[in-house]
């Protein structure tokens, strides 16, 4: 190839690159200025204490702080000890490389499909929508995605701790628990808050599972609604009142993944300066 | 002083063959250089000492080495009290994610030691250790701070009072000095100087001129095979084998 046309090649890709990036810049700011217009507007500080039947949205935050917080909390206890059981020192590698396969199947899996599983399942048992169903289904949803990336913390540990650390006469679990946890928090908290925001912003895990209501959740056994659902409903009426409070709902779940992954990033830095 | 004594030792990494039918005696006290070539087995050899080999896969080792008469790859043997025994200072130093004095106070802590048993004790064994690594000045107003806003130089040190802490009979160092600035190198061969009175430290280096300044015993491998030892003097001045004469006019490095 000529040094011209090497030049051209070069110059050929930059622009196909740079196009890329901006018909992906132009689609995302398009979607968060029409998120940002239409529900900024009607998002109100009254919307936040009212629930539906006042006309605000305070409903479905707090359930979706209560689906998001119950179900994470409940992925957690599981999808730690399983990545702290896929290890290196633990697991051989190739359990391991067919457990991160599964958990990458199951991470790619649409959450209706855990959504109809877990109504199937109600179903037979004759239980109701609730919020405890719609925790137990949302933690199914956050478990894979918590797992893999917990499991990508510890393998990302470097040898030489659990060389060092066995040297000094340190067991597996010694090493796991005062020095692995440790040097891996900040990747282990990326991991969690990366399976909550996934959580709170999914609305087909929870559609057969929570319910829908107008009213604050009483109790782990009552339906419970959430904004992702108060958007697909809401936007669905005739009623432009009703459909104002999905736009400030939209803008709304927005904040909030925002501010998880904004804090979630402070943290994992903060961690990570001030790693003892 | 420890006694250690290899007998007929294979060690394989897969189907890779590493060591092969390795026969020693280490004499007691003193600094042993294991030298040799790079990729001859000298990191291999010395992890098969406090059976670090373990962490590897597919490795599989055959023979005994026995420390103090006991085979310690005989079934159910002790790992934690041969790792108590044994220390190892690694290639290249890794503090573990705790404050300096944690760090040194670390392996004692998890053997209970007595030196460890309350705070005063604990901060006494932890200046003690870091006197001895030479690093106590350069830490001492810090010991709470994060042991890796440490020097590349100083955390080697600090692996080594951390080594040291777990009261260990014999000192296994895999080319300790070889991620170091050379100053660092001159303060931490210092150490292993002053150390000789009291451990066995098996030293492995592939720096000959290392070994000429601080070897006691040396022990020369080639391609797995253990092919000259002896005090350093003879070593050094009478080789007898060609392979260590070659190496040590620098025909094969």
């Amino acid at each position: 190839m000529s040094r011209t046309r090497r030049c051209r090649m070069d110059r050929l890709a930059r622009w196909a690159m740079g196009g890329a990036l901006g018909i992906l810049g132009i689609a995302f700011a398009g979607l968060l200025l029409s998120v940002v217009m239409r529900g900024l507007p009607h998002l109100r500080p009254s919307m936040l204490l009212a629930d539906g039947q006042g006309g605000g949205i305070a409903h479905a935050l707090v359930g979706s702080l209560c689906l998001g917080a119950g179900a994470s909390v409940l992925a957690l206890l599981l999808a730690l000890p399983a990545a702290v059981a896929l290890q290196r020192a633990y697991a051989p590698p190739r359990i391991a490389e067919a457990a991160a396969l599964v958990l990458d199947l199951l991470w790619g899996t649409p959450s209706i499909v855990y959504g109809a599983f877990a109504f199937l399942l109600m179903v037979w048992m004759g239980v109701r929508t609730s919020l405890l169903a719609g925790i137990l289904t949302l933690a199914l949803v956050m478990v894979p995605v918590m797992t893999r990336a917990m499991t990508e913390a510890f393998r990302s540990l470097p040898p030489e701790l659990w060389e060092q650390a066995t040297a000094l006469g340190a067991t597996r679990g010694e090493i796991t628990l005062k020095v692995a946890l440790r040097q891996a928090l900040p990747g282990l908290v990326t991991a969690f808050l990366l399976a909550f925001g996934r959580g709170i912003g999914d609305a087909a895990s929870i559609l057969f599972t929570a319910g829908y209501t107008d009213r604050l959740p009483g109790s782990l056994m009552d339906p419970v609604a959430s904004l992702p659902l108060e958007v697909f409903y809401q936007l669905a009426t005739p009623d432009p009142t009703v459909q104002s409070r999905a736009h400030a709902a939209a803008l709304l779940l927005l904040i909030l993944v925002l501010g998880v992954t904004l804090i979630s990033r402070a943290l994992a830095r903060r961690a990570s300066r001030h790693r003892l | 002083m420890t006694h250690i004594h290899i007998k007929n030792l294979h060690v394989a990494y897969g189907s890779h063959t590493v060591i092969e039918g390795l026969d020693l005696e280490i004499p007691d006290g003193g600094i042993v250089a294991i030298l040799g070539p790079s990729g001859c087995g000298k990191t291999t050899l010395l992890k098969s000492l406090n059976r670090l080999l373990d962490l590897h896969e597919d490795v599989t080792v055959r023979g005994s080495v026995l420390i103090d008469g006991e085979d310690i790859y005989a079934p159910g043997s002790d790992l934690l009290a041969l790792r108590k025994k044994v220390g190892f200072v690694a290639q290249r130093p890794f503090p573990l994610p705790m404050s300096i004095h944690d760090n040194v106070a670390f392996g004692a802590r998890l053997h209970e030691l007595p030196t460890v048993a309350d705070r005063a004790a604990t901060s006494g064994t932890v200046e003690r250790h870091l006197r001895r690594a030479g690093l106590w000045e350069e830490v001492k107003h810090r010991l709470d701070a994060p042991a890796k806003g440490l020097s590349i130089g100083q955390q080697q040190r600090l692996s080594l009072a951390r080594a040291l802490a777990v009261e260990p009979e014999v000192i296994l160092a895999d080319e300790p000095t070889s991620a170091l600035d050379p100053l660092s190198v001159r303060i931490v061969e210092a150490q292993f100087r002053a150390l000789r009175q009291d451990y066995t430290v098996l030293l492995v280096t592939h720096i000959l001129r290392q070994a000429r300044r601080l070897a006691d015993y040396v022990i020369f491998l080639y391609d797995g095979h253990l092919v000259e030892h002896g005090p350093a003097e003879t070593f050094f001045n009478a080789p007898v084998d060609p392979r260590t004469q070659a190496y040590l006019h620098g025909e094969i490095s």
